[in-house]
């Protein structure tokens, strides 16, 4: 029988050879992901329901990354923080990255790439809706709430419901102006926030075989923009320079058989699609950025686990050489790693942390920050009726702070374009 | 598991996000200090724009200044209800302030899971739209056996789609008592 990519990870993880999309399976986890806001209520969980001295089912297979709530005053944060080390040195978790030590990463979405906990072929659950991430390394990955990762935390286990799949295939090479943001927004206006409820995206084409592990991310992060249960991008040899550089387990590559079926098809030529950016309040209010051109804007943001890795930062370096923003612009690095990058990688003879500062950026320590809001000291967070133009994904009221705010979602060439301009402006100006 | 659910429906449109369900500043209190745990109850649905809430009106706040508690019971709402993160704090916010069922056109994936196999309030899909029937205020009785929907201030009665295979674990309580109930615990 005929599977998709999905089908056969999820049939290796039941120890089926097929599994028949909408029937629920018991899987085996690979990995189980929480981070500071969902770890300390799902500890709670594991030990109310396990007893208190119980241990978790597989000690190498929980990863901790703390990177919602890092750098504020909030002390209902640091007694989250405080909470997950607890828990990490009594359940013996060496996956666990402390906030004020070396081994802090940052945003979990991209740290898990970093330290080569995606593998082909595996099953990756974790307490965030963004878990599907992952997916871009030919990987199972999804988010799921405390109650359902307390029940991995003791079993290692968790019924799922086999996704139907939805198509998405790119041609053509990808021109310079536009990038995995553009696609993903492209997609998530025509399909809408419900357009994939319960379904896997899964995206194939040339033109996203031309792009990075970064770019894939990106590309997979938004799969839940449109409700989806997971994104995902067969892996190739991209993928498996990547993957070999960062670990040494094995991984099983799959692809969908050519005959498969699928709930739905689509098909775009990235030559005939534009910059866009989704308008307020919603990821899947679409617009072509010439068409909102001129918008009045007073914040930008590059920054997240969709829109703070280092191709993000190389590409608004581009826009922003040389130039002057005229909106208060926030660099939001996700991880130490991308940080550090600022400062080694180059474009065009200066650093991109060079580029940045004398452009009057600000650059802010690697957290999801100001992404969802958070504490009222939240670097970036939005405030009354701010208009922010942000490579983050998600723009439902009151996201970034502000109930009144607007937030426009767009590729970092988009928001270094309009921070200089302090107007939505497409990039191909300044390209 | 209660046969019978009754009491004032608070209506909303659609896409309503966790954010607007829970807004993220809020997610630091403790979910099981008993003190801390009032907060959900006070802050749930706070996210919402004011003129949202409470249709067709709007303008009607689901806790009402000061108080940790609503006085609506039963969430009626559009399509793709709880899209957005995958917090549980959400359904359990919404628990906290004393709703019981929400009955949407639909429910992001999630969510709609928290709700199940936390225990923590019933998710209802059905095919009416039920949001623009219903007005915040009136008096809805839910017959869980007979998968109704009674508007006791109207006289209108509506069928809910049935819960189908999840049925067993919103009867048990949640994920974990169904677990245990079917030895599904004692195979790890």
């Amino acid at each position: 029988m005929a599977q998709t990519i999905t089908q056969k990870i999820l049939a290796k993880a039941a120890n089926r050879k097929f599994v028949d999309a909408g029937e629920s399976v018991w899987l085996d986890v690979d990995i189980l992901l929480t981070h500071d806001v969902c770890g300390p209520p799902t500890f709670d969980i594991f030990r109310q329901e396990f007893g208190p001295d119980a241990k978790v089912w597989n000690p190498e297979k929980v990863v901790v990354l703390p990177d919602h709530y890092i750098f504020t005053a909030n002390e209902h944060a640091h007694r989250n923080i405080d909470l997950l080390r607890q828990f990490a040195k009594e359940q013996g978790l060496g996956n666990y990255y402390d906030v004020g030590t070396d081994r802090y990463k940052g945003v979990c979405h991209v740290a898990l790439a970093e330290e080569g906990f995606n593998l082909p072929g595996t099953v990756l659950f974790g307490t965030d809706s963004h878990t599907c991430t992952s997916g871009a390394f030919g990987m199972f990955g999804s988010g799921i709430g405390n109650t359902d990762a307390a029940f991995i935390l003791g079993t290692g286990k968790l019924w799922e419901k086999v996704p139907e799949s939805m198509l998405f295939t790119f041609d053509g090479e990808m021109p310079e102006y536009l990038t995995a943001k553009d696609l993903i927004l492209q997609i998530l206006g025509d399909i809408t926030t419900d357009g994939a409820t319960y379904r896997a995206l899964e995206f194939d084409g040339a033109a996203v075989f031309s792009l990075p592990m970064e770019e894939r991310m990106t590309l997979t992060n938004m799969a839940i923009e449109a409700g989806g249960m997971n994104g995902i991008i067969a892996a190739d040899a991209v993928t498996e320079a990547y993957v070999k550089s960062k670990s040494q387990k094995p991984y099983e590559i799959f692809n969908s058989d050519p005959d498969a079926s699928y709930h739905s098809k689509y098909r775009y030529n990235v030559r005939e699609l534009e910059p866009v950016v989704a308008q307020p309040h919603s990821p899947d209010n679409r617009a072509t950025v010439r068409s909102v051109q001129g918008t009045k804007i007073t914040k930008s943001y590059i920054g997240s686990c969709t829109g703070g890795k280092l191709t993000d930062f190389v590409m608004a370096a581009k826009i922003l050489k040389g130039q002057k923003v005229t909106v208060q612009t926030n660099i939001v690095p996700a991880t130490v790693k991308v940080a550090s990058e600022l400062e080694t990688e180059r474009y065009d003879g200066q650093t991109l942390r060079q580029i940045f500062e004398d452009a009057g950026c600000s650059i802010a320590l690697p957290s999801c920050a100001a992404c969802l809001g958070g504490p009222a000291d939240t670097v970036g967070r939005s405030v009354d009726n701010d208009i922010v133009v942000s490579t983050t994904n998600r723009n439902f009221p009151g996201r970034m702070g502000s109930k009144h705010a607007g937030v426009y979602l767009a590729s970092p060439l988009t928001a270094a374009a309009s921070a200089i301009t302090g107007k939505l402006t497409d990039p191909r100006d300044f390209l | 598991m209660e046969t019978i659910i009754q009491g004032k429906a608070y209506v909303l449109g659609k896409n309503i996000d966790t954010d607007q369900i829970i807004p993220a500043e809020h997610l630091v209190y403790s979910l099981s200090d008993p003190e801390e745990v009032k907060l959900y109850g006070k802050y749930a649905l706070s996210g919402v724009p004011l003129e949202q809430g409470g249709l067709p009106e709007g303008n009607i706040p689901f806790v009402s200044e000061g108080s940790f508690e609503s006085e609506f019971t039963i969430i009626i709402a559009g399509p793709n209800f709880g899209c957005g993160s995958s917090r549980e704090h959400a359904p359990f916010a919404l628990k906290v302030a004393g709703a019981k069922a929400i009955i949407a056109e639909s429910y992001a994936r999630i969510f709609y899971r928290n709700c199940v196999d936390g225990g923590f309030v019933i998710p209802y899909e059905t095919a009416e739209k039920l949001n623009q029937i219903i007005s915040t205020g009136d008096e809805l009785k839910i017959d869980v056996e007979a998968n109704t929907i009674e508007n006791l201030t109207t006289n209108a009665t509506w069928t809910l789609n049935p819960l189908g295979s999840v049925f067993n674990i919103v009867q048990a309580g949640g994920i974990f008592a169904y677990a245990r109930q079917e030895n599904l615990m004692a195979q790890s």
